[in-house]
């Protein structure tokens, strides 16, 4: 039996471990998701779980094995989805695209607004978005993504590539397409 | 130049994910490859936009102050139930209601010196409600060999995960659950339609056969084996929650 002085150090514990990666939990939901309701349930899951489970914590970085969980809640999430949610359609004209695309000028690039970032970055396939996220917004490293991911180094890496090489696309297109609407 | 870097080590270079040696050879080839330089420059641009970029989302109060309360709400070892606030369709708070009263007779029950079909509620109430939150699975898979060490430094303890999909039970995943107080391994199979959980956790005392009971339409297979106590939940026809211990047994 658990008694109130364990449990509060259970608490206390828990707050200084894993409550300050909150906001990464949050983001990796939300951006996963697209929209701020499902990201809240995933979260408060996640968070939930996380609590319980404290106990089988073994020291390890706290924001990983915290971003481990809410990956694992987000994935039980997409499997009571709609198949088709995730622009299927989209994705194949992205993946075409690719081969054949001309590398964009950095100046292109730069230019983008953070609108037009978020847009592509949303637009990504989720399993090219996840990586960037976790690179990009989270700074992880790579060993970190392969352990939250529960993949081998080489697909991050790989994700990473083409993740990157699709977003690139992607921004480069919605310029040219507005810098069109103006002219 | 016809031997470009290889992409995936360009995307390392930039990310300071290569040792020294490979990073200065990468260098010498940049030097003098154009189209790999260019690659190059566009990719530090793209990473330049990215993180000029306003990305993060800032977690709403509001929603802060409810997990808090969710968080100190849960810690209660024998808490049978996780209510959870977020916009409530009508089945929710049929299935809410159905797990108060599981969680009422598990505590009227608990009065009574733990009576055996306490842990049978107990364990109906982890069954509806891994139905009902989206956390039927942490791992999802139908390979035995990802869900086994999927549980490894999770727990203190190997569960045991089968595929026994010749005989109609499909393995759909696993997840980490708490029953009777311990931390316990639920590995989740489906039949037709039908999940089943099959929970596992150490136990104390001599090894017990299977038992069944029935609680709120559930059936309740519990048994005792090596140290390990086991209960499967399903609602799930009497003889083929049977079918399944029985394989499991073997």
């Amino acid at each position: 039996m658990q008694n109130s002085a364990d449990s509060a150090e259970k608490i206390a514990r828990f707050e200084a471990v894993v409550l300050p990666h909150l906001n990464a939990a949050y983001n990796v939901a939300r951006w996963m998701t697209r929209n701020t309701a499902d990201a809240e349930d995933i979260a408060q899951e996640a968070m939930l779980r996380a609590f319980r489970f404290f106990d089988t914590f073994r020291g390890e970085d706290g924001r990983v094995w915290l971003l481990t969980i809410v990956r694992n809640t987000y994935l039980t999430w997409v499997r009571r989805q709609v198949p088709q949610q995730n622009s299927a359609e989209f994705d194949e004209r992205l993946h075409t695209d690719i081969e054949a695309a001309l590398t964009p000028e950095g100046e292109v690039l730069r230019q983008a607004t953070s609108e037009q970032v978020r847009r592509a970055i949303e637009n990504l396939p989720p399993e090219f978005r996840e990586v960037i996220l976790m690179r990009e917004l989270e700074q992880l490293s790579y060993k970190e993504i392969a352990a939250v991911t529960q993949t081998p180094l080489g697909t991050v890496m790989s994700r990473l590539s083409r993740g990157r090489s699709m977003l690139r696309q992607l921004i480069a297109r919605q310029r040219q397409t507005e810098v069109k609407h103006h002219v | 130049m016809s031997n470009h870097a290889e992409r995936n080590l360009l995307h390392a270079y930039l990310d300071d994910e290569l040792d020294l040696v490979r990073s200065m050879d990468l260098e010498d080839h940049l030097a003098q490859c154009g189209d790999c330089a260019h690659e190059v420059a566009s990719y530090r641009a793209l990473r330049e936009a990215v993180s000029a970029a306003d990305l993060r989302y800032e977690v709403p109060a509001e929603f802060r102050s409810r997990l808090m309360a969710e968080l100190k709400e849960v810690d209660r070892p024998q808490a049978v139930t996780v209510i959870r606030h977020r916009r409530a369709p009508w089945w929710s708070w049929a299935t809410v209601a159905a797990c108060v009263l599981i969680a009422a007779s598990a505590f009227v029950l608990d009065l009574r010196h733990r009576a055996p079909d306490t842990l049978a509620s107990e364990v109906v109430a982890d069954h509806v409600r891994s139905l009902m939150a989206t956390h039927i699975t942490d791992v999802v898979t139908s390979d035995q060999h990802t869900v086994k060490p999927w549980f490894n430094g999770k727990l203190d303890f190997s569960p045991q995960v089968r595929d026994l999909s010749a005989d109609g039970f499909d393995l759909v995943g696993g997840r980490l659950d708490y029953v009777d107080g311990h931390n316990a391994a639920a590995v989740v199979y489906q039949r037709r339609k039908h999940m089943i959980n099959v929970f596992s956790w150490i136990a104390s005392g001599s090894d017990e056969e299977p038992r069944v009971t029935a609680q709120q339409g559930y059936n309740v297979i519990a048994w005792k084996t090596g140290g390990m106590e086991y209960s499967a939940v399903s609602d799930l026809n009497r003889q083929e929650l049977s079918e399944l211990v029985s394989l499991l047994r073997k």
